[in-house]
C-alpha cells in the first residue's frame, strides 16, 4: 500500500523525515502542552485570574490548549492530515457546529439559573 | 488518501469496493461513529457545564476533592495523578499509532508487538482509573448534610480540614443496619456511617477549635463560618455522609459524584471496549488475517476509535479537573 503522508506540522514549521518520527514528534508536543496545563493548574498564577470577556484568563488558556491537543490527536494519530479536504470538513465542522450549540445553550440557561437562585425570589427550586 | 484498495482485493469489493471521498466504506462508518459519540460526550459534558453554571458559587473545587497519589499517603497532590493518566492514555495512542504505521509497511510482528503495548496502555488507565473511584467512594474528611440539603464540612482555625474521627464523640448505644432479613423482605438501607448525628453534635461542642465550612465559594475560597455560626449551623444536621454515592457526598453538591460517576464512568467504559476490542484485533494480526488479506485497514479503523477515546479524555482532564 503506497501511502503518502504530509510530514510536517505547525504549518510546514517542522518537517519530518518518516512517518514514525512525526509521531514521536507530535507526541512531545503533546507533552509539552499537557505539561503546561498541569504546571498552570497548581500554580494559578494570580496574574492569569483576571476576567477576558466574561471568563478567567486561566480558562480561557485551558480550553485553548485542549483543542489545541484535540487538532494534534486528530490531525495525526487519527490521519485526518491525510483525508481528502470533503471528509475533513463533514466530519470537523458537523461536530464543531453542534457542540458549538449544545454549549451555548446549556450554559447560557445553567447562568439564567444561577441569577435567577442569587436575584429572583426563589431560593432553590429542583 | 486512506487505504488504497486494490481491485483484486475480494475483501475490499465484498464491502463495496472503494468508497467515497477516498476512504473506505469502514473508515467513513467509524468516522460517522466517532462524531455521534462525539456528541454523546459532549453532552455530557454541557450537562456538567449547565449545573456547574447553575450552582457556581456553591461547586466542590476539584483541586481538594483530588488529592490522592499512590504511595504518598496524606500528601496533597492535586492534579498529579490525572496528569500522570492522561499521559499513560496519550502514549498508548502513540504505540496504537505506531501499531497502524506498522501496519502500512505490512510488518506484522511489529503490528502485533505495538497493538500488545497499546493494550497494556490502556489495561493501566483502567487501573488507575478504578484506584480513582475507590478513593472518591472512599472519601478522606466526611461531612454532614443539613435538612436543607447543604454539605458542612469542618475545619480547624487554620483552615485545615478536620476529619470526623478526629472530634466525634462516641457515645453509649447501638444503631443496627436495616436489612431484609430484619425488618420487612422489601426493606433494607445502606451501610451505616462510622458515627451517628448526635456523636458528631455532641463531639463538635466538645471541640471548641472545631469550625465548619459551607459550600459557598467566596473569592476561590470556600467560606467558613465563626464558632457562634457553626454551633448554629450544626444543630441543622440530619446526615452523616462518608465518601460518596449517587445520593450524596462529602464533597458537596450532589450532582458533582453524579457527573463523576457518569462521565468518567461512560469514558471508562469506551476504554474498557477499545481494550476488549484491540484484543480481538490483536489476536487477528498474530493468527495472521491481515496478513492474509495483504491490507492492516481493520488495525487503522480499531486505531480510530482508540484515539477518539484519547480524545476525550484531553476534554475530560480539561472540564473536570482543570477549569
Amino acid at each position: 500500500m503506497a501511502h503518502a503522508h504530509k510530514l510536517e506540522i505547525l504549518r510546514g514549521l517542522i518537517k519530518f523525515k518518516s512517518n514514525t518520527q512525526k509521531i514521536w514528534g507530535v507526541l512531545i508536543l503533546l507533552t509539552i502542552v499537557t505539561s503546561v496545563e498541569v504546571v498552570l493548574g497548581i500554580m494559578k498564577p494570580e496574574a492569569l485570574i483576571g476576567h477576558f470577556l466574561g471568563m478567567k484568563i486561566l480558562n480561557w488558556i485551558f480550553i485553548i490548549l485542549t483543542l489545541v491537543k484535540a487538532y494534534y490527536i486528530t490531525w495525526d494519530f487519527m490521519h485526518m492530515r491525510d483525508e481528502t479536504k470533503a471528509l475533513r470538513r463533514i466530519v470537523v465542522w458537523t461536530a464543531v457546529f453542534l457542540i458549538c450549540y449544545l454549549v451555548f445553550i446549556l450554559l447560557q440557561e445553567g447562568g439564567y439559573v444561577d441569577t435567577v437562585y442569587k436575584s429572583g425570589f426563589i431560593k432553590r427550586d429542583f | 488518501m486512506g487505504a488504497t484498495v486494490n481491485s483484486n482485493d475480494e475483501h475490499a469489493l465484498l464491502d463495496g469496493g472503494p468508497g467515497p471521498l477516498g476512504a473506505t466504506y469502514g473508515k467513513m462508518m467509524m468516522w460517522f461513529f466517532i462524531v455521534s459519540d462525539a456528541l454523546t460526550f459532549s453532552g455530557f459534558l454541557a450537562a456538567y457545564g449547565f449545573s456547574r453554571f447553575k450552582y457556581i458559587e456553591n461547586w466542590p473545587l476539584a483541586d481538594e476533592v483530588f488529592t490522592h497519589f499512590p504511595f504518598l499517603h496524606g500528601v496533597s497532590a492535586p492534579m498529579y495523578y490525572v496528569a500522570l493518566m492522561t499521559f499513560i492514555l496519550i502514549f498508548s495512542s502513540v504505540t496504537m499509532v505506531l501499531a497502524v504505521d506498522a501496519g502500512h509497511q505490512l510488518k506484522k510482528s511489529k503490528v502485533a508487538f505495538y497493538m500488545f503495548l497499546t493494550i497494556i496502555g490502556g489495561g493501566i488507565f483502567l487501573g488507575s482509573q478504578a484506584w480513582e473511584w475507590k478513593n472518591f467512594i472512599k472519601g478522606e474528611y466526611g461531612a454532614v448534610e443539613t435538612v436543607g440539603g447543604s454539605i458542612l464540612q469542618f475545619v480547624d482555625k487554620d483552615g485545615k480540614r478536620v476529619a470526623l474521627h478526629e472530634f466525634a464523640k462516641v457515645l453509649p448505644g447501638e444503631r443496627e443496619q436495616l436489612t431484609r432479613d430484619k425488618g420487612f423482605w422489601f426493606t433494607e438501607e445502606s451501610s451505616l456511617p462510622t458515627y451517628t448525628v448526635a456523636e458528631v453534635i455532641e463531639g463538635f461542642k466538645a471541640h471548641p477549635d472545631v469550625l465548619i465550612r459551607t459550600e459557598q465559594i467566596v473569592k476561590k475560597e470556600k467560606v467558613t463560618l465563626t464558632r457562634e455560626e457553626s454551633l448554629k449551623r450544626i444543630e441543622g444536621t440530619k446526615y452523616v455522609v462518608e465518601g460518596a454515592s449517587l445520593i450524596r457526598n462529602e464533597y458537596g453538591h450532589k450532582l458533582f459524584a453524579d457527573f463523576f460517576f457518569f462521565i468518567t464512568g461512560f469514558h471508562g467504559f469506551h476504554v474498557f471496549s477499545g481494550v476488549v476490542i484491540n484484543i480481538i484485533i490483536f489476536f487477528n494480526v498474530i493468527l495472521g488475517t491481515y496478513e492474509k488479506r495483504k491490507n492492516y485497514e481493520m488495525v487503522e479503523k480499531v486505531g480510530l476509535y482508540w484515539h477518539f477515546v484519547d480524545l476525550v479524555w484531553v476534554f475530560v482532564f480539561t472540564f473536570f479537573y482543570l477549569v
